[in-house]
């Protein structure tokens, strides 16, 4: 299995859980190498299962697209920030650096620190497309290259914005609700939150043996409450 | 005698290997570097200050600023710092010390560069962000860092030149009754200062190659910086970002981007060779 990063700790996951229930298991292999790899290493042959945090594009058809779970992106900042929502494009205009301290939002005084993914990131891929609409991140951003690095740094920083996976926020960060609705597995299961992603499987057509297998169990109940506790939301 | 033939062929074949692989990287990076160079045009490569891959937009004048920025900031702490680590372990320090002294300093370059990144960002990064502002991650705490990844080179080769200065300059100028501090100022770092020069040089084309240590702690922000305090994205640090997941033009814009710090770090080497033969045969 090769491609997305956001995907592949939970594939990672799955994997091992897989192999300790299932004993005679050959191994399975888990590579990242982001989204765009995956899809051409799905096609290609060179990995037998493909992942994905978008949506394949016109050209890439051809791929059993298997939905595994759902990933929300949180918008955070420092939990010291007195500001608990933002409307969508209160955000784009933090993140195009037209809005450039707290104050003007009803924040206190301080300059704001945008903080975003390198370029070809699944996740600034799905953030653009989500909530960019064609504008560009302001080249002032500083970048990072995990969501755990973003997680960091805006941990670090009383002023810093960042946008990660919701499945890995935690108590050092606090995730800012969206236009009233906070990022929680409830309400983006319940459509309510928007900033949302697919993780994909992509597989050759009618998957075989092993792949199948193992693609079975990711979607059998056992599998996606596994995506679960790990806070996905089930593909369903 | 056939022992000592095989011997012979076998260690010139070696070191004609080290070679090889030095002439095949050279050729690998330039291979594929430069049809973006000549797509992009250098000087659109090299003076264009908007970077975004993904709209065709390929200009790194940003990164050779925050490179330069990282890296001179870095000279600026690490070689006064440096030179007089040498001065003290040649001239003044009793040997029991520098004994001691050495062999720490050495240590350091043995560190590896994510630990201080790591250190960078746990301990430095959150004191400039609190007692000077800024975000920061920043040229300033790039520079703080590499200034201590450059000192084992700048100590050891400034010291090595300092204790070749031939005792009969220090005992000239002392009997005509200057004092040992006159000593060292005016006649035996003068008469070191082509080696002193190559190890600033050499510390320089490791300031500017160093990658790790740099990503994690200069915040790599696109933007031209302005001040110390701001982030920066240095030519390396891009490098190792953007790679993973960087394919087509892209992936070879970063390849050029490594043509072009192939050459400054060259140049950078090759004037270091040159000034310190320059000592050698004075």
């Amino acid at each position: 299995m090769a491609g997305s990063t956001s995907v592949e700790p939970f594939a990672e996951l799955l994997a091992e859980r897989y192999m300790t229930e299932h004993r005679a298991s050959p191994p399975i292999n888990v590579q990242g190498g982001g989204s765009s790899a995956g899809i051409q290493a799905a096609l290609s042959g060179s990995a037998e299962i493909g992942m994905s945090s978008r949506w394949l594009k016109e050209e890439e058809r051809g791929l059993e697209t298997i939905l595994i779970a759902w990933d929300a992106i949180a918008i955070i900042v420092h939990p010291s920030n007195p500001l608990s929502d933002l409307a969508l494009n209160q955000i784009r205009e933090i993140f195009t650096g037209r809005i450039e301290n707290w104050a003007s939002l009803g924040g206190g005084d301080r300059p704001i620190t945008v903080m975003t993914r390198e370029e070809g990131s699944g996740t600034r891929g799905a953030f653009e497309e989500l909530v960019m609409g064609g504008e560009r991140i302001t080249p002032a951003a500083l970048r990072q290259d995990s969501n755990g690095a973003v997680r960091v740094m805006v941990a670090g920083d009383p002023g810093a914005i960042g946008y990660i996976s919701l499945a890995i926020v935690d108590e050092r960060v606090k995730p800012l609700s969206i236009e009233g609705v906070f990022p929680s597995q409830e309400m983006v299961s319940g459509e309510a939150y928007g900033l949302v992603r697919p993780f994909l499987f992509l597989a050759g057509k009618e998957p075989q043996g092993l792949v199948k297998e193992f693609i079975d169990y990711v979607l059998s109940p056992s599998g996606q409450e596994i995506l679960e506790s790990e806070g996905l939301v089930r593909a369903e | 005698m056939f022992r000592e033939r095989l011997i012979r062929y076998l260690l010139l074949l070696v070191a004609f290997s080290a070679l090889g692989s030095l002439a095949l990287i050279t050729l690998f990076i330039f291979k594929e570097g430069l049809p973006l160079i000549v797509k992009v045009g250098l000087w659109r490569f090299i003076f264009g200050s908007d970077w975004s891959p993904s709209r065709g937009s390929f200009g790194i004048l940003s990164m050779i600023i925050g490179s330069l920025w990282v890296t001179a900031g870095a000279l600026i702490f690490g070689v006064p710092l440096g030179v007089a680590v040498a001065i003290f372990t040649a001239e003044f320090a009793p040997p029991a010390l520098t004994a001691a002294v050495r062999p720490l300093i050495q240590l350091l370059a043995g560190i590896p560069s994510v630990i201080y990144g790591f250190v960078g960002l746990t301990v430095l990064i959150p004191r400039i962000q609190r007692y000077l502002g800024g975000p920061g991650p920043s040229a300033l705490a790039g520079a703080m860092v590499l200034a201590v990844m450059i000192l084992p080179t700048i100590v050891s080769i400034s010291e090595d030149s300092i204790r070749a200065v031939p005792r009969e300059y220090r005992d000239g100028a002392l009997a005509l009754g200057a004092t040992q501090w006159q000593t060292i100022w005016r006649v035996v770092l003068p008469a070191a200062r082509s080696g002193i020069l190559t190890s600033v040089i050499l510390g320089m084309g490791r300031a500017i190659g160093e990658t790790m240590a740099v990503i994690m702690v200069v915040g790599n922000a696109l933007a031209i910086p302005f001040s110390p305090l701001q982030s920066v994205t240095t030519l390396t640090s891009n490098i190792g970002l953007e790679m993973a997941y960087a394919t087509g033009d892209h992936r070879r814009a970063l390849f050029a981007t490594g043509v072009v710090l192939f050459v400054i770090i060259m140049a950078l080497s090759m004037s270091a060779s040159v000034m310190s033969r320059g000592s050698a045969r004075r």
